[in-house]
């Protein structure tokens, strides 16, 4: 005979406001099977979880349901409270009242009688459950870290300090990212390559890291604590461990017209090329779309110069396969294209260019050496406006409609090196909003406004138009003084706004981890569970979950590696005891659920069955790697006999509560 | 002249006032702006306010709105100021009753130049 416990919560007035906690109490008492039923304002507080213990003891419970929110708040509570007082944690059941009911209903007696459904349902399913136990799974003490910007480089070195081994997967010839290409570093104003370059030679010197540079992810398997990755290494026509990144090939190349992706095609590259001096690894590549060995047999230039003999032009595609207990996706973001917004004329006159290529003109690395001046006829500005909020909150469909973060910050960057560097530059910002929340980051921008006299005009600018004499005729909005101001520029910067790298939707395929409209990777919980994606063994660093500075995205790298390193101390992981299991007797062999099934935990053998009529029959059956198996569910309806069936969501528990609710 | 409630404009235009995140734009690609004593920007505001009498005796800045609808195409936040401009012209019209623009008149106020959406605007500016 069964004896279930109901344990109705309050959550405050979450649950009470709407729902009358004590009605649906007393109603659940009279189901069969229930000998204690209460309500109580908070359930998973101290005093809630003794109450659930106590009656476990007093009434030898066999069961519980806990009417309270989601499962995927507090499950883990309530079974750990049931394990303590001697209940096995799968006979505990939980009724969603709160988001599934309280939340979305306004009228008392409705959401009282769903809940009271709810609860039902629940009891009728715990009288089916059954004692289950968790096994275990191995751990792979190995981490994966996708793309090497900044976000990726602090996780992993802070994964190899705690003396794990960690590989870098990078698609660009060198690790570094977006970091590389700024100048200085707002609100300090350190030099960008000053502080990154040190912790990219640590990253190549470490022995933990390995970096895989012009290499992608293009497979995963497994689950947490077992990923099997297939990475591919595309061919770069150089032997990485010959090349000792002299440059002489660079320097010899004859193809000099490629337009230079790190300095955003403001000047050109060879077609065999190292991206920046401080590269790592320092090893040349050679783009094949452009080679002329490559794509005609012609030239060999690159080979007959190299002391080292790295280059290598019969070089292939290579791909390998490597196992991890812990994938890091750190695939940041790029600033969005603009060719929607012509009315800045961005796409019309070379001196209109975007935030991100402002700091290549004013980087002693960029194609200008450092000297800012137009890209149209190499004179000095000496007006130069700034524009704001080009294409970030924006709902009109032609931008993106979150706000990008960094963009005010890095444009009072601008301005104030600007001002300070050429005094008798004009400079003017247009903004919608100044936003800068952060330690010492408005204080920031008021030395803009107030030491290096920065205009700061609140507005947007409607149209920037280019004259016969060179210039940008700027008409934007004053709306503190109510003007239409008309600006003679000779520079417009566009604060363009940011999105996820495109790789990350493929990637997030790959891995099944969750994404927003955005493609912003999302997180467990947004502010409990940061740094995890609701996968897993996938952790989230940096852009890839949503627009961030450098000092936030270095402060998620660490998170991220804090909790992968917390993953991988462990020798071994608990498995969910809800798995699936095949009963040999019903399974007639058809392979519908191993073909199914997402993490390859079904195999097929012929056994031996003693039949009714006492011979003996070999046949081909199912049977389920339980500790592979993650009870996603997928082969219980695609087994045509009924024979699969997952255990704690058996069909029979399944029904019993759609009779339940239909009662 | 009677009194125009927001709630009129607002179901007239389709508008909704307080999807503006007040950044102007409209204003600033107006090219009409000088000649109008209420801008674009401050129509919406306005009739977010419910001060929508000072605007039905605006006509200057009724009847130097072009209906270019620039503001409309840039406003990143789809609020579309010149149906704002538009509704309220209406409200005048249809207080005037009867005084319409006659279709014999026509021929010698149309100027070819103006795009079609223009000209339909124009036959109402026309009927002041």
């Amino acid at each position: 005979m069964q004896k279930i416990g109901v344990f109705v919560c309050h959550c405050g007035t979450n649950i009470a406001g709407t729902v009358d906690v004590h009605a649906v109490a007393e109603a659940l008492k009279e189901e069969p099977g229930v000998v204690f039923s209460a309500d109580y304002p908070y359930m998973c507080s101290e005093a809630g979880q003794n109450m659930i213990k106590d009656a476990i003891r007093d009434y030898q419970l066999t069961g519980a349901v806990i009417c309270s929110c989601s499962p995927r708040m507090h499950e883990a509570t309530f079974r750990k409270a049931a394990t303590s007082a001697g209940l096995n944690p799968y006979l505990v059941e939980i009724a969603n009242i709160r988001e599934q009911c309280s939340w979305i209903h306004k009228d008392m007696p409705t959401a009282t009688e769903k809940a009271i459904i709810l609860g039902k349902a629940a009891i009728a399913k715990v009288h089916l459950n059954a004692p289950l136990t968790a096994g275990e799974s191995p751990v792979t003490k190995r981490a994966l870290v996708i793309r090497g910007g900044i976000a990726g480089i602090q996780t992993a070195l802070d994964i190899a300090e705690a003396g794990f081994p960690v590989d870098i997967v990078e698609k660009q010839p060198t690790i570094g990212g977006k970091m590389t290409q700024l100048d200085k570093t707002f609100p300090t104003l350190d030099c960008a390559a000053c502080i990154l370059t040190p912790k990219m030679v640590d990253c190549a010197q470490n022995e933990n890291i390995k970096i895989y540079s012009y290499s992608e992810v293009t497979d995963v398997k497994g689950f947490v604590g077992n990923f099997r990755v297939t990475i591919k290494r595309k061919a770069r026509y150089v032997d990485e461990t010959k090349c000792t990144g002299c440059g002489i090939c660079t320097e010899k190349c004859p193809m000099k017209k490629v337009p230079n992706e790190f300095n955003l095609g403001m000047n050109n590259r060879t077609a065999v090329y190292i991206p920046f001096a401080q590269a790592v690894p320092k090893v040349a590549t050679i783009d094949p779309e452009h080679c002329n060995m490559l794509k005609n047999g012609k030239c060999g230039v690159c080979a007959k110069v190299c002391t080292a003999g790295a280059i290598d032009y019969k070089q292939k595609d290579e791909f390998i396969e490597q196992e991890y207990g812990a994938i890091v996706v750190a695939t940041g973001y790029n600033p969005i294209k603009l060719d929607r917004y012509d009315e800045f004329a961005y796409s019309q006159s070379k001196d209109v260019i975007t935030s991100l290529e402002f700091e290549r003109l004013t980087n002693a690395a960029g194609p200008t050496s450092g000297q800012l001046l137009r890209p149209s006829d190499g004179k000095h500005p000496h007006t130069i406006v700034f524009v704001q909020c080009v294409g970030s909150r924006d709902t009109s469909g032609c931008g993106k409609e979150y706000c990008s973060k960094i963009c005010c910050m890095y444009t009072a960057k601008h301005a104030m090196l600007t001002r300070e560097k050429y005094p008798d530059t004009d400079v003017y910002v247009f903004y919608i909003d100044v936003r800068t929340p952060g330690k010492n980051f408005d204080e920031f921008y008021r030395r803009a406004v107030e030491e290096y006299g920065v205009h700061y005009i609140k507005g947007m600018v409607g149209k920037v138009a280019p004259r016969a004499d060179g210039t940008l005729l700027v008409q934007a909005s004053d709306l503190i003084s109510n003007e239409q101001l008309k600006i003679n520029a000779d520079l417009v910067v566009l604060a363009a706004a940011i999105e996820p790298d495109k790789t990350a939707r493929p990637l997030a395929t790959m891995l099944t981890a969750s994404m927003d409209t955005n493609d912003f990777f999302t997180e467990a919980h947004p502010k409990l569970r940061p740094v995890e994606s609701p996968t897993a063994g996938i952790f989230l660093s940096g852009t890839c979950q949503g627009p961030k500075d450098i000092p936030e995205t270095v402060s998620q790298a660490s998170a991220a590696a804090a909790k992968v390193i917390g993953l991988l101390v462990k020798d071994k992981l608990t498995c969910n005891p809800c798995v699936a299991h095949s009963d040999e007797w019903m399974c007639n062999g058809c392979s519908s659920c191993e073909k199914v099934c997402p993490y390859g935990a079904i195999t097929y053998s012929d056994k031996e069955f003693k039949m009714p009529d006492r011979t003996i029959a070999i046949r081909r059956v199912a049977s389920v790697n339980e500790a592979v198996c993650q009870g996603c569910g997928a082969c219980t309806v695609a087994c045509p006999s009924g024979a699969m069936d997952l255990k704690g969501f058996s069909n029979r528990q399944i029904m019993a509560e759609v009779d339940a609710i239909c009662k | 002249m009677a009194q125009v409630s927001k709630e009129e404009i607002i179901r007239i235009s389709g508008v909704n006032p307080l999807k503006c995140m007040r950044c102007g734009k409209c204003s600033a690609t107006c090219p009409s702006y000088e000649e109008m004593e209420y801008h674009p920007h401050q129509f919406v505001y306005m009739v977010e306010k419910g001060e929508i009498e000072p605007l039905l005796k605006s006509a200057d800045s009724l009847y130097h709105c072009l209906s270019c609808f620039a503001c409309v195409e840039r406003c990143p936040r789809n609020v579309e100021p010149a149906k704002l401009v538009e509704a309220i012209r209406l409200a005048v019209i249809r207080q005037q009753g009867q005084n319409h623009l006659k279709p014999e008149t026509i021929p010698e106020v149309l100027d070819e130049d103006l795009p079609q959406q223009a000209i339909v605007s124009a036959f109402r500016k026309y009927s002041k």
